[in-house]
Protein backbone atom coordinates (compact mmCIF):
# COMPACT_ATOMS: atom_id res chain seq x y z
CA UNK A 1 0.00 0.00 0.00
CA UNK A 2 1.39 3.39 -1.00
CA UNK A 3 0.16 6.15 1.27
CA UNK A 4 0.96 9.78 0.42
CA UNK A 5 0.89 12.47 3.11
CA UNK A 6 0.31 16.02 1.91
CA UNK A 7 -0.99 19.36 3.18
CA UNK A 8 -0.64 22.28 0.81
CA UNK A 9 0.58 24.63 3.51
CA UNK A 10 4.01 23.99 4.96
CA UNK A 11 4.55 23.26 8.63
CA UNK A 12 1.18 21.66 9.33
CA UNK A 13 2.73 18.34 10.34
CA UNK A 14 3.22 16.27 7.16
CA UNK A 15 6.59 15.00 8.29
CA UNK A 16 5.37 14.40 11.87
CA UNK A 17 2.52 12.24 10.58
CA UNK A 18 4.46 10.37 7.88
CA UNK A 19 7.51 9.67 10.05
CA UNK A 20 5.44 8.42 12.97
CA UNK A 21 3.12 6.31 10.81
CA UNK A 22 6.15 4.65 9.21
CA UNK A 23 7.77 4.17 12.63
CA UNK A 24 4.81 2.32 14.15
CA UNK A 25 4.24 0.22 11.02
CA UNK A 26 6.16 -3.02 10.92
CA UNK A 27 8.62 -3.40 8.04
CA UNK A 28 7.55 -0.18 6.33
CA UNK A 29 9.34 2.22 4.00
CA UNK A 30 9.41 5.99 4.44
CA UNK A 31 10.06 8.03 1.29
CA UNK A 32 10.88 11.74 1.62
CA UNK A 33 9.76 13.52 -1.56
CA UNK A 34 10.22 17.02 -0.12
CA UNK A 35 13.57 17.11 -1.88
CA UNK A 36 14.02 20.88 -1.48
CA UNK A 37 13.83 20.66 2.30
CA UNK A 38 14.01 16.97 3.29
CA UNK A 39 13.56 16.50 7.04
CA UNK A 40 12.58 12.85 7.53
CA UNK A 41 16.21 11.77 7.91
CA UNK A 42 16.61 14.17 10.84
CA UNK A 43 14.10 12.05 12.75
CA UNK A 44 15.07 8.56 11.56
CA UNK A 45 18.85 9.11 11.60
CA UNK A 46 19.12 6.10 9.32
CA UNK A 47 22.26 4.03 8.86
CA UNK A 48 22.92 4.75 5.19
CA UNK A 49 23.33 1.64 3.06
CA UNK A 50 23.26 3.15 -0.38
CA UNK A 51 23.82 6.60 -1.82
CA UNK A 52 23.46 7.58 -5.46
CA UNK A 53 23.78 10.82 -7.40
CA UNK A 54 20.84 11.98 -9.49
CA UNK A 55 21.91 13.34 -12.82
CA UNK A 56 20.26 15.14 -15.68
CA UNK A 57 21.62 15.75 -19.18
CA UNK A 58 22.94 19.19 -20.12
CA UNK A 59 24.10 20.25 -23.60
CA UNK A 60 27.72 20.86 -24.48
CA UNK A 61 28.67 22.70 -27.66
CA UNK A 62 31.67 21.93 -29.81
CA UNK A 63 32.74 25.43 -30.88
CA UNK A 64 34.75 23.99 -33.79
CA UNK A 65 31.61 22.52 -35.33
CA UNK A 66 29.19 25.33 -34.40
CA UNK A 67 28.52 27.68 -37.32
CA UNK A 68 26.44 30.13 -35.33
CA UNK A 69 23.19 29.36 -37.13
CA UNK A 70 21.28 29.83 -33.85
CA UNK A 71 18.73 27.08 -34.60
CA UNK A 72 19.18 25.76 -31.06
CA UNK A 73 18.74 29.23 -29.56
CA UNK A 74 15.51 29.67 -31.51
CA UNK A 75 14.26 26.23 -30.51
CA UNK A 76 14.92 26.41 -26.76
CA UNK A 77 11.62 27.34 -25.10
CA UNK A 78 13.33 27.87 -21.77
CA UNK A 79 15.77 30.54 -22.99
CA UNK A 80 18.66 28.47 -21.72
CA UNK A 81 20.83 29.22 -24.76
CA UNK A 82 22.29 32.42 -26.17
CA UNK A 83 24.76 33.04 -28.99
CA UNK A 84 27.06 35.87 -27.97
CA UNK A 85 30.49 36.89 -29.29
CA UNK A 86 30.57 34.01 -31.74
CA UNK A 87 30.03 31.33 -29.19
CA UNK A 88 27.12 29.48 -27.69
CA UNK A 89 26.43 30.18 -24.03
CA UNK A 90 24.54 27.51 -22.09
CA UNK A 91 22.71 28.50 -18.90
CA UNK A 92 22.81 25.13 -17.17
CA UNK A 93 20.54 26.10 -14.27
CA UNK A 94 17.72 27.09 -16.61
CA UNK A 95 18.06 24.08 -18.93
CA UNK A 96 15.20 21.58 -18.64
CA UNK A 97 17.23 18.76 -20.26
CA UNK A 98 14.70 18.26 -23.06
CA UNK A 99 17.42 17.44 -25.58
CA UNK A 100 15.84 19.67 -28.23
CA UNK A 101 18.98 21.67 -29.02
CA UNK A 102 20.93 18.52 -29.79
CA UNK A 103 18.14 17.34 -32.11
CA UNK A 104 17.84 20.55 -34.09
CA UNK A 105 21.56 21.28 -34.54
CA UNK A 106 22.31 20.79 -38.25
CA UNK A 107 26.05 20.49 -37.58
CA UNK A 108 25.84 17.87 -34.81
CA UNK A 109 27.81 20.31 -32.70
CA UNK A 110 25.82 19.61 -29.55
CA UNK A 111 26.39 16.62 -27.32
CA UNK A 112 25.22 16.10 -23.75
CA UNK A 113 26.98 15.68 -20.44
CA UNK A 114 25.65 14.57 -17.09
CA UNK A 115 25.06 17.11 -14.35
CA UNK A 116 24.37 16.09 -10.75
CA UNK A 117 21.36 17.88 -9.26
CA UNK A 118 21.05 15.96 -6.02
CA UNK A 119 21.15 12.52 -4.45
CA UNK A 120 19.11 9.71 -3.04
CA UNK A 121 20.09 8.07 0.22
CA UNK A 122 18.70 4.74 1.35
CA UNK A 123 19.12 3.53 4.90
CA UNK A 124 17.61 1.68 7.83
CA UNK A 125 16.24 2.94 11.12
CA UNK A 126 14.95 0.12 13.31
CA UNK A 127 12.93 -1.95 10.89
CA UNK A 128 11.93 1.05 8.79
CA UNK A 129 13.60 1.59 5.43
CA UNK A 130 14.27 5.29 4.95
CA UNK A 131 14.66 6.74 1.45
CA UNK A 132 15.43 10.44 1.10
CA UNK A 133 15.83 12.62 -1.96
CA UNK A 134 18.01 15.68 -1.50
CA UNK A 135 18.21 18.42 -4.11
CA UNK A 136 21.41 20.46 -4.33
CA UNK A 137 20.99 24.10 -3.33
CA UNK A 138 20.79 26.48 -6.29
CA UNK A 139 18.90 23.95 -8.44
CA UNK A 140 15.49 24.94 -9.78
CA UNK A 141 13.54 21.71 -9.88
CA UNK A 142 13.55 18.54 -7.83
CA UNK A 143 11.05 16.73 -10.04
CA UNK A 144 13.67 14.42 -11.64
CA UNK A 145 14.70 13.34 -8.12
CA UNK A 146 11.09 12.65 -7.09
CA UNK A 147 10.68 10.70 -10.30
CA UNK A 148 13.65 8.49 -9.37
CA UNK A 149 12.49 8.15 -5.75
CA UNK A 150 9.16 6.69 -6.82
CA UNK A 151 10.38 4.73 -9.81
CA UNK A 152 11.21 1.56 -7.90
CA UNK A 153 9.86 -1.88 -7.11
CA UNK A 154 6.98 -1.64 -4.67
CA UNK A 155 6.10 -4.86 -2.89
CA UNK A 156 2.36 -5.46 -2.68
CA UNK A 157 2.45 -6.75 0.89
CA UNK A 158 4.45 -3.83 2.31
CA UNK A 159 3.46 -0.34 3.31
CA UNK A 160 5.08 2.80 1.95
CA UNK A 161 4.66 6.29 3.40
CA UNK A 162 5.35 9.13 0.98
CA UNK A 163 6.12 12.49 2.61
CA UNK A 164 5.16 15.11 -0.03
CA UNK A 165 6.46 18.63 -0.63
CA UNK A 166 4.23 21.60 0.31
CA UNK A 167 2.08 23.34 -2.31
CA UNK A 168 0.06 21.71 -5.07
CA UNK A 169 2.45 22.12 -7.98
CA UNK A 170 4.00 19.58 -10.32
CA UNK A 171 6.28 18.25 -7.57
CA UNK A 172 3.27 17.33 -5.41
CA UNK A 173 1.44 15.81 -8.33
CA UNK A 174 4.48 13.71 -9.15
CA UNK A 175 4.60 12.54 -5.51
CA UNK A 176 0.98 11.38 -5.32
CA UNK A 177 0.70 10.06 -8.89
CA UNK A 178 0.93 6.38 -7.98
CA UNK A 179 -0.32 6.57 -4.40
CA UNK A 180 -3.14 4.24 -3.36
CA UNK A 181 -4.33 6.54 -0.61
CA UNK A 182 -3.78 10.14 0.47
CA UNK A 183 -3.71 11.52 4.00
CA UNK A 184 -4.23 15.28 4.11
CA UNK A 185 -2.79 17.01 7.16
CA UNK A 186 -4.08 20.43 8.14
CA UNK A 187 -3.99 22.91 11.01
CA UNK A 188 -6.70 25.11 12.54
CA UNK A 189 -5.85 28.37 10.77
CA UNK A 190 -7.49 30.08 7.80
CA UNK A 191 -4.18 29.71 5.96
CA UNK A 192 -4.12 25.99 6.64
CA UNK A 193 -7.68 25.71 5.39
CA UNK A 194 -6.97 27.78 2.26
CA UNK A 195 -4.11 25.51 1.22
CA UNK A 196 -5.97 22.39 2.33
CA UNK A 197 -8.70 23.21 -0.18
CA UNK A 198 -6.07 23.21 -2.93
CA UNK A 199 -4.76 19.74 -2.16
CA UNK A 200 -8.30 18.50 -1.57
CA UNK A 201 -9.07 19.66 -5.11
CA UNK A 202 -5.91 17.94 -6.34
CA UNK A 203 -6.67 14.53 -4.79
CA UNK A 204 -10.28 14.80 -5.94
CA UNK A 205 -9.17 15.56 -9.51
CA UNK A 206 -6.97 12.47 -9.53
CA UNK A 207 -9.64 10.34 -7.88
CA UNK A 208 -7.39 9.44 -4.98
CA UNK A 209 -9.19 8.06 -1.96
CA UNK A 210 -8.32 10.33 0.95
CA UNK A 211 -9.07 11.49 4.46
CA UNK A 212 -7.87 14.10 6.88
CA UNK A 213 -5.75 14.44 10.00
CA UNK A 214 -6.42 17.65 11.92
CA UNK A 215 -3.19 18.67 13.65
CA UNK A 216 -2.48 21.23 16.41
CA UNK A 217 -6.09 21.22 17.61
CA UNK A 218 -7.06 23.46 20.53
CA UNK A 219 -10.38 24.30 22.13
CA UNK A 220 -10.66 27.31 19.80
CA UNK A 221 -12.82 27.26 16.67
CA UNK A 222 -11.22 25.09 13.97
CA UNK A 223 -12.04 26.39 10.46
CA UNK A 224 -10.46 23.32 8.84
CA UNK A 225 -12.61 20.93 10.88
CA UNK A 226 -15.71 22.94 10.08
CA UNK A 227 -14.92 22.69 6.38
CA UNK A 228 -14.42 18.91 6.55
CA UNK A 229 -17.71 18.48 8.39
CA UNK A 230 -19.55 20.69 5.89
CA UNK A 231 -18.05 18.91 2.89
CA UNK A 232 -18.38 15.41 4.38
CA UNK A 233 -14.64 14.76 4.24
CA UNK A 234 -13.62 11.85 6.43
CA UNK A 235 -11.61 12.93 9.51
CA UNK A 236 -9.22 10.20 10.70
CA UNK A 237 -7.92 11.88 13.82
CA UNK A 238 -7.57 15.13 15.70
CA UNK A 239 -4.10 15.59 17.14
CA UNK A 240 -4.24 18.06 20.02
CA UNK A 241 -1.64 20.80 20.33
CA UNK A 242 0.76 19.40 22.92
CA UNK A 243 3.84 21.06 24.39
CA UNK A 244 5.59 17.75 24.97
CA UNK A 245 4.98 16.57 21.41
CA UNK A 246 6.15 19.88 20.08
CA UNK A 247 9.37 19.77 22.14
CA UNK A 248 10.21 16.17 21.19
CA UNK A 249 9.49 16.94 17.56
CA UNK A 250 11.71 20.04 17.65
CA UNK A 251 14.51 17.86 19.00
CA UNK A 252 14.24 15.66 15.94
CA UNK A 253 12.80 12.77 17.95
CA UNK A 254 10.19 10.33 16.70
CA UNK A 255 7.45 10.89 19.25
CA UNK A 256 5.98 7.40 18.79
CA UNK A 257 9.32 5.88 19.78
CA UNK A 258 9.72 8.14 22.84
CA UNK A 259 6.43 7.98 24.57
CA UNK A 260 3.65 5.39 25.06
CA UNK A 261 0.86 7.93 24.70
CA UNK A 262 2.09 9.06 21.29
CA UNK A 263 2.88 5.51 20.26
CA UNK A 264 -0.72 4.54 20.90
CA UNK A 265 -1.97 7.63 19.09
CA UNK A 266 -0.03 6.86 15.91
CA UNK A 267 -0.69 3.10 16.14
CA UNK A 268 -4.41 3.89 16.23
CA UNK A 269 -4.01 6.27 13.33
CA UNK A 270 -2.09 3.65 11.34
CA UNK A 271 -4.80 1.09 11.92
CA UNK A 272 -7.51 3.50 10.70
CA UNK A 273 -5.45 4.61 7.70
CA UNK A 274 -4.77 1.04 6.57
CA UNK A 275 -8.39 0.04 7.10
CA UNK A 276 -9.57 3.01 5.04
CA UNK A 277 -6.95 2.45 2.36
CA UNK A 278 -7.99 -1.19 1.89
CA UNK A 279 -11.63 -0.27 1.36
CA UNK B 1 12.17 50.39 -5.01
CA UNK B 2 14.08 48.68 -2.21
CA UNK B 3 12.84 45.17 -1.57
CA UNK B 4 12.85 43.04 1.56
CA UNK B 5 12.13 39.35 0.93
CA UNK B 6 10.81 37.11 3.70
CA UNK B 7 11.95 33.47 3.45
CA UNK B 8 12.12 30.44 5.72
CA UNK B 9 13.00 27.23 3.90
CA UNK B 10 10.70 25.22 6.12
CA UNK B 11 7.00 25.90 5.83
CA UNK B 12 4.85 27.06 8.70
CA UNK B 13 7.52 28.96 10.59
CA UNK B 14 5.57 32.22 10.37
CA UNK B 15 6.68 33.93 7.14
CA UNK B 16 3.23 35.25 6.30
CA UNK B 17 2.50 36.41 9.85
CA UNK B 18 5.80 38.31 9.90
CA UNK B 19 5.30 39.68 6.36
CA UNK B 20 1.82 40.98 7.08
CA UNK B 21 3.06 42.55 10.33
CA UNK B 22 5.89 44.29 8.49
CA UNK B 23 3.43 45.56 5.88
CA UNK B 24 1.25 46.93 8.64
CA UNK B 25 4.11 48.50 10.65
CA UNK B 26 5.88 50.07 7.67
CA UNK B 27 2.65 51.24 6.02
CA UNK B 28 4.42 50.38 2.78
CA UNK B 29 2.73 51.32 -0.48
CA UNK B 30 3.87 48.15 -2.21
CA UNK B 31 3.92 44.49 -1.28
CA UNK B 32 3.76 41.12 -2.96
CA UNK B 33 3.17 37.43 -2.35
CA UNK B 34 5.55 35.31 -4.43
CA UNK B 35 4.31 32.03 -2.95
CA UNK B 36 2.41 31.34 -6.14
CA UNK B 37 1.93 27.65 -5.24
CA UNK B 38 0.03 28.40 -2.05
CA UNK B 39 -0.48 32.13 -1.60
CA UNK B 40 -1.78 33.17 1.83
CA UNK B 41 -0.84 36.82 2.27
CA UNK B 42 -4.22 37.99 0.90
CA UNK B 43 -5.85 36.28 3.90
CA UNK B 44 -3.77 38.36 6.29
CA UNK B 45 -3.82 41.87 4.83
CA UNK B 46 -7.11 43.66 4.88
CA UNK B 47 -7.08 45.27 1.51
CA UNK B 48 -10.40 46.74 0.40
CA UNK B 49 -9.28 47.04 -3.20
CA UNK B 50 -10.93 44.73 -5.67
CA UNK B 51 -8.85 41.94 -7.16
CA UNK B 52 -8.03 42.39 -10.84
CA UNK B 53 -7.11 39.04 -12.36
CA UNK B 54 -5.15 38.36 -15.54
CA UNK B 55 -4.60 34.91 -17.01
CA UNK B 56 -1.03 33.75 -16.95
CA UNK B 57 0.06 31.55 -19.82
CA UNK B 58 2.98 29.29 -19.19
CA UNK B 59 4.67 27.53 -22.05
CA UNK B 60 2.26 26.06 -24.60
CA UNK B 61 1.56 22.35 -24.17
CA UNK B 62 1.72 19.65 -26.82
CA UNK B 63 -1.45 18.32 -28.37
CA UNK B 64 -1.63 15.28 -30.66
CA UNK B 65 -4.18 15.25 -33.46
CA UNK B 66 -5.36 11.61 -33.52
CA UNK B 67 -6.52 11.94 -37.14
CA UNK B 68 -3.05 12.83 -38.34
CA UNK B 69 -1.10 10.56 -35.96
CA UNK B 70 0.50 7.59 -37.74
CA UNK B 71 1.29 5.75 -34.49
CA UNK B 72 5.06 5.78 -35.04
CA UNK B 73 5.86 6.53 -31.40
CA UNK B 74 8.72 8.94 -32.11
CA UNK B 75 7.18 11.51 -29.77
CA UNK B 76 7.20 9.03 -26.91
CA UNK B 77 10.78 7.96 -27.61
CA UNK B 78 12.05 11.51 -27.55
CA UNK B 79 10.04 12.94 -24.66
CA UNK B 80 12.31 13.31 -21.64
CA UNK B 81 9.40 14.05 -19.30
CA UNK B 82 7.40 10.83 -19.80
CA UNK B 83 4.58 13.06 -20.95
CA UNK B 84 3.40 10.89 -23.83
CA UNK B 85 1.10 8.01 -22.90
CA UNK B 86 -0.52 5.37 -25.04
CA UNK B 87 -4.25 4.84 -24.53
CA UNK B 88 -5.63 3.55 -27.83
CA UNK B 89 -3.33 6.04 -29.53
CA UNK B 90 -0.67 8.47 -28.39
CA UNK B 91 -1.85 11.18 -26.02
CA UNK B 92 -0.10 13.93 -24.07
CA UNK B 93 -0.17 13.94 -20.28
CA UNK B 94 -1.10 17.60 -19.90
CA UNK B 95 0.45 17.91 -16.44
CA UNK B 96 3.71 16.15 -17.26
CA UNK B 97 4.29 18.13 -20.47
CA UNK B 98 6.85 20.89 -19.94
CA UNK B 99 6.25 22.49 -23.33
CA UNK B 100 9.74 21.90 -24.77
CA UNK B 101 8.41 21.27 -28.27
CA UNK B 102 10.61 18.25 -28.99
CA UNK B 103 7.65 16.01 -29.89
CA UNK B 104 6.32 18.59 -32.32
CA UNK B 105 9.76 18.73 -33.92
CA UNK B 106 10.23 14.98 -34.30
CA UNK B 107 6.70 14.13 -35.47
CA UNK B 108 6.95 13.08 -39.12
CA UNK B 109 3.20 13.42 -39.67
CA UNK B 110 2.81 16.98 -38.46
CA UNK B 111 0.26 15.68 -35.98
CA UNK B 112 1.55 17.60 -32.97
CA UNK B 113 0.96 21.25 -32.24
CA UNK B 114 1.81 23.38 -29.24
CA UNK B 115 -1.29 24.95 -27.75
CA UNK B 116 -1.73 27.85 -25.35
CA UNK B 117 -2.41 26.78 -21.77
CA UNK B 118 -3.47 28.87 -18.79
CA UNK B 119 -0.99 28.10 -16.03
CA UNK B 120 -2.44 30.41 -13.42
CA UNK B 121 -3.62 33.90 -12.60
CA UNK B 122 -1.76 37.10 -11.92
CA UNK B 123 -3.69 39.14 -9.37
CA UNK B 124 -3.51 42.84 -8.52
CA UNK B 125 -5.12 44.70 -5.62
CA UNK B 126 -4.65 48.43 -6.06
CA UNK B 127 -5.91 51.43 -4.14
CA UNK B 128 -3.46 53.81 -2.48
CA UNK B 129 -1.37 50.66 -2.01
CA UNK B 130 -0.27 48.05 -4.52
CA UNK B 131 -0.52 44.36 -3.65
CA UNK B 132 0.79 42.03 -6.34
CA UNK B 133 0.12 38.30 -6.07
CA UNK B 134 -0.67 35.25 -8.17
CA UNK B 135 -1.95 31.72 -8.06
CA UNK B 136 -0.43 28.94 -10.10
CA UNK B 137 -2.91 26.34 -11.26
CA UNK B 138 -2.82 22.95 -9.63
CA UNK B 139 -0.16 20.62 -10.95
CA UNK B 140 1.76 23.24 -12.89
CA UNK B 141 5.48 23.71 -12.68
CA UNK B 142 7.94 26.33 -13.80
CA UNK B 143 6.51 28.77 -11.25
CA UNK B 144 9.58 31.00 -11.62
CA UNK B 145 8.01 32.65 -14.66
CA UNK B 146 4.90 33.58 -12.70
CA UNK B 147 7.00 34.85 -9.79
CA UNK B 148 8.84 37.12 -12.23
CA UNK B 149 5.45 38.42 -13.41
CA UNK B 150 4.41 39.17 -9.81
CA UNK B 151 7.57 41.18 -9.29
CA UNK B 152 7.22 42.99 -12.62
CA UNK B 153 3.64 43.88 -11.78
CA UNK B 154 4.78 45.30 -8.44
CA UNK B 155 7.44 47.45 -10.15
CA UNK B 156 5.07 48.61 -12.89
CA UNK B 157 2.11 49.44 -10.67
CA UNK B 158 4.04 51.10 -7.85
CA UNK B 159 6.91 52.90 -9.59
CA UNK B 160 7.15 55.53 -6.85
CA UNK B 161 7.13 53.22 -3.85
CA UNK B 162 10.40 53.36 -1.96
CA UNK B 163 10.07 50.14 -0.04
CA UNK B 164 8.37 46.79 -0.62
CA UNK B 165 7.82 43.68 1.47
CA UNK B 166 7.70 40.37 -0.39
CA UNK B 167 6.41 37.13 1.13
CA UNK B 168 7.73 33.92 -0.42
CA UNK B 169 7.17 30.20 -0.62
CA UNK B 170 8.86 27.53 1.47
CA UNK B 171 11.62 25.49 -0.14
CA UNK B 172 14.68 26.54 -2.11
CA UNK B 173 13.66 25.78 -5.71
CA UNK B 174 12.29 27.58 -8.71
CA UNK B 175 9.95 30.18 -7.09
CA UNK B 176 12.45 31.04 -4.35
CA UNK B 177 15.31 31.50 -6.79
CA UNK B 178 13.10 33.68 -9.01
CA UNK B 179 12.13 35.74 -5.95
CA UNK B 180 15.66 36.27 -4.67
CA UNK B 181 16.95 37.95 -7.81
CA UNK B 182 16.89 41.72 -7.42
CA UNK B 183 15.92 41.97 -3.75
CA UNK B 184 18.03 44.06 -1.37
CA UNK B 185 17.90 41.76 1.62
CA UNK B 186 16.38 38.51 2.82
CA UNK B 187 14.87 38.06 6.27
CA UNK B 188 14.70 34.39 7.21
CA UNK B 189 12.00 33.42 9.70
CA UNK B 190 13.07 30.19 11.34
CA UNK B 191 11.93 28.07 14.27
CA UNK B 192 14.03 26.23 16.85
CA UNK B 193 13.41 22.70 15.59
CA UNK B 194 16.09 20.57 13.96
CA UNK B 195 13.99 20.62 10.79
CA UNK B 196 13.77 24.42 10.92
CA UNK B 197 17.55 24.66 11.39
CA UNK B 198 18.32 22.26 8.55
CA UNK B 199 15.99 24.11 6.18
CA UNK B 200 17.34 27.50 7.28
CA UNK B 201 20.89 26.42 6.42
CA UNK B 202 19.79 25.37 2.95
CA UNK B 203 17.98 28.63 2.33
CA UNK B 204 20.98 30.67 3.58
CA UNK B 205 23.16 28.66 1.19
CA UNK B 206 20.79 29.43 -1.66
CA UNK B 207 20.62 33.17 -0.86
CA UNK B 208 24.40 33.38 -0.50
CA UNK B 209 24.79 31.64 -3.86
CA UNK B 210 22.96 34.64 -5.30
CA UNK B 211 25.05 37.10 -3.28
CA UNK B 212 22.10 38.45 -1.30
CA UNK B 213 22.52 39.47 2.36
CA UNK B 214 20.43 37.72 5.00
CA UNK B 215 19.19 38.41 8.50
CA UNK B 216 17.46 35.87 10.73
CA UNK B 217 14.70 35.99 13.32
CA UNK B 218 13.45 33.06 15.39
CA UNK B 219 9.74 32.43 15.76
CA UNK B 220 8.30 30.29 18.59
CA UNK B 221 11.77 30.55 20.14
CA UNK B 222 10.63 29.23 23.52
CA UNK B 223 9.56 25.85 22.12
CA UNK B 224 13.20 24.82 22.39
CA UNK B 225 15.63 27.32 23.98
CA UNK B 226 18.61 25.07 23.40
CA UNK B 227 17.98 25.06 19.64
CA UNK B 228 17.31 28.82 19.71
CA UNK B 229 20.77 29.36 21.16
CA UNK B 230 22.22 26.99 18.57
CA UNK B 231 20.68 29.05 15.76
CA UNK B 232 22.03 32.28 17.25
CA UNK B 233 25.52 30.83 17.52
CA UNK B 234 25.35 29.44 14.01
CA UNK B 235 24.37 32.84 12.63
CA UNK B 236 27.12 34.57 14.61
CA UNK B 237 29.64 32.21 13.03
CA UNK B 238 28.26 32.90 9.57
CA UNK B 239 28.23 36.64 10.28
CA UNK B 240 24.49 36.81 9.76
CA UNK B 241 22.72 39.37 11.97
CA UNK B 242 19.91 38.21 14.28
CA UNK B 243 16.93 40.52 14.49
CA UNK B 244 15.11 38.95 17.38
CA UNK B 245 13.13 36.20 19.08
CA UNK B 246 9.37 35.86 18.87
CA UNK B 247 7.68 33.74 21.56
CA UNK B 248 5.06 31.07 20.97
CA UNK B 249 1.82 32.86 21.68
CA UNK B 250 -1.65 31.28 21.74
CA UNK B 251 -3.17 34.62 20.83
CA UNK B 252 -1.62 34.51 17.34
CA UNK B 253 -3.80 31.74 15.89
CA UNK B 254 -6.98 33.37 17.16
CA UNK B 255 -5.95 36.76 15.76
CA UNK B 256 -4.93 35.27 12.41
CA UNK B 257 -8.28 33.50 12.07
CA UNK B 258 -10.15 36.72 12.83
CA UNK B 259 -8.04 38.62 10.31
CA UNK B 260 -6.50 40.82 13.00
CA UNK B 261 -2.85 41.78 12.68
CA UNK B 262 -0.89 40.54 15.73
CA UNK B 263 0.97 43.84 15.92
CA UNK B 264 -2.32 45.65 16.50
CA UNK B 265 -2.90 43.85 19.78
CA UNK B 266 -0.86 44.03 22.92
CA UNK B 267 0.47 40.47 23.11
CA UNK B 268 3.94 38.95 23.59
CA UNK B 269 4.29 37.81 19.95
CA UNK B 270 3.01 41.10 18.55
CA UNK B 271 5.37 43.13 20.72
CA UNK B 272 8.31 40.92 19.78
CA UNK B 273 7.53 41.27 16.06
CA UNK B 274 7.60 45.08 16.48
CA UNK B 275 11.10 44.76 17.88
CA UNK B 276 12.14 42.39 15.09
CA UNK B 277 10.80 44.94 12.62
CA UNK B 278 12.84 47.79 14.15
CA UNK B 279 16.01 45.69 14.18
CA UNK B 280 15.47 44.36 10.67
CA UNK B 281 14.86 47.82 9.22
CA UNK B 282 18.03 49.19 10.83
CA UNK B 283 20.06 46.53 9.04
CA UNK B 284 18.01 46.82 5.87
CA UNK B 285 18.69 50.53 5.63
CA UNK B 286 22.42 49.95 5.80
CA UNK B 287 22.41 46.97 3.42
CA UNK B 288 20.20 48.59 0.85
CA UNK B 289 21.79 52.04 1.14
CA UNK B 290 18.32 53.29 1.98
CA UNK B 291 18.48 56.67 3.67
CA UNK B 292 14.83 57.19 4.44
Amino acid sequence: MKIAILSGKGGTGKTLVSVNLAAVCNDSTYIDCDVEEPNGHIFFKPVIENESDIKVLIPVCDDEKCTGCRECVEFCKFNALAYVNESLIIFEDICHSCGGCKLVCPENAITEKEKTIGKIKIGKSGNTTVISGIMNTGEESGVPIIDKLLNREFEKTKNYFIDCPPGSSCAVMESIKDADYCVLVTEPTIMGLHDFKMVYELVSLFNKPHSVVLNKCTSEHNPAKQYCLDENINILMEIPYDNELSLLNSQGKIVARENKKFNKMFSDLLETVLKEARK
Amino acid sequence: MKKLLILSGKGGTGKTTVSSSFINLSQTKAYADCDVDAPNLHLMVNTTAEAVTKSFYGLPKAYIDAEKCIDCGKCMDHCRFNAIDYHQGFVVDFYACEGCGVCEYVCPADAISMQKATAGNLILYKDDKVFSTAKLNMGFGNSGLLVAEVKNQLDDEAPDAEFAVIDDSPGIGCPVIASISGVDMVLIVTEPSLSGISDMKRVIDTAMGFMVDCAVCINKYDINIENTEKIEEMCRNLNIPMTGRIPFDNIVVGAVNKGISVVDINCPAGNAIKEVYQNTMKIFEIKSGDTR
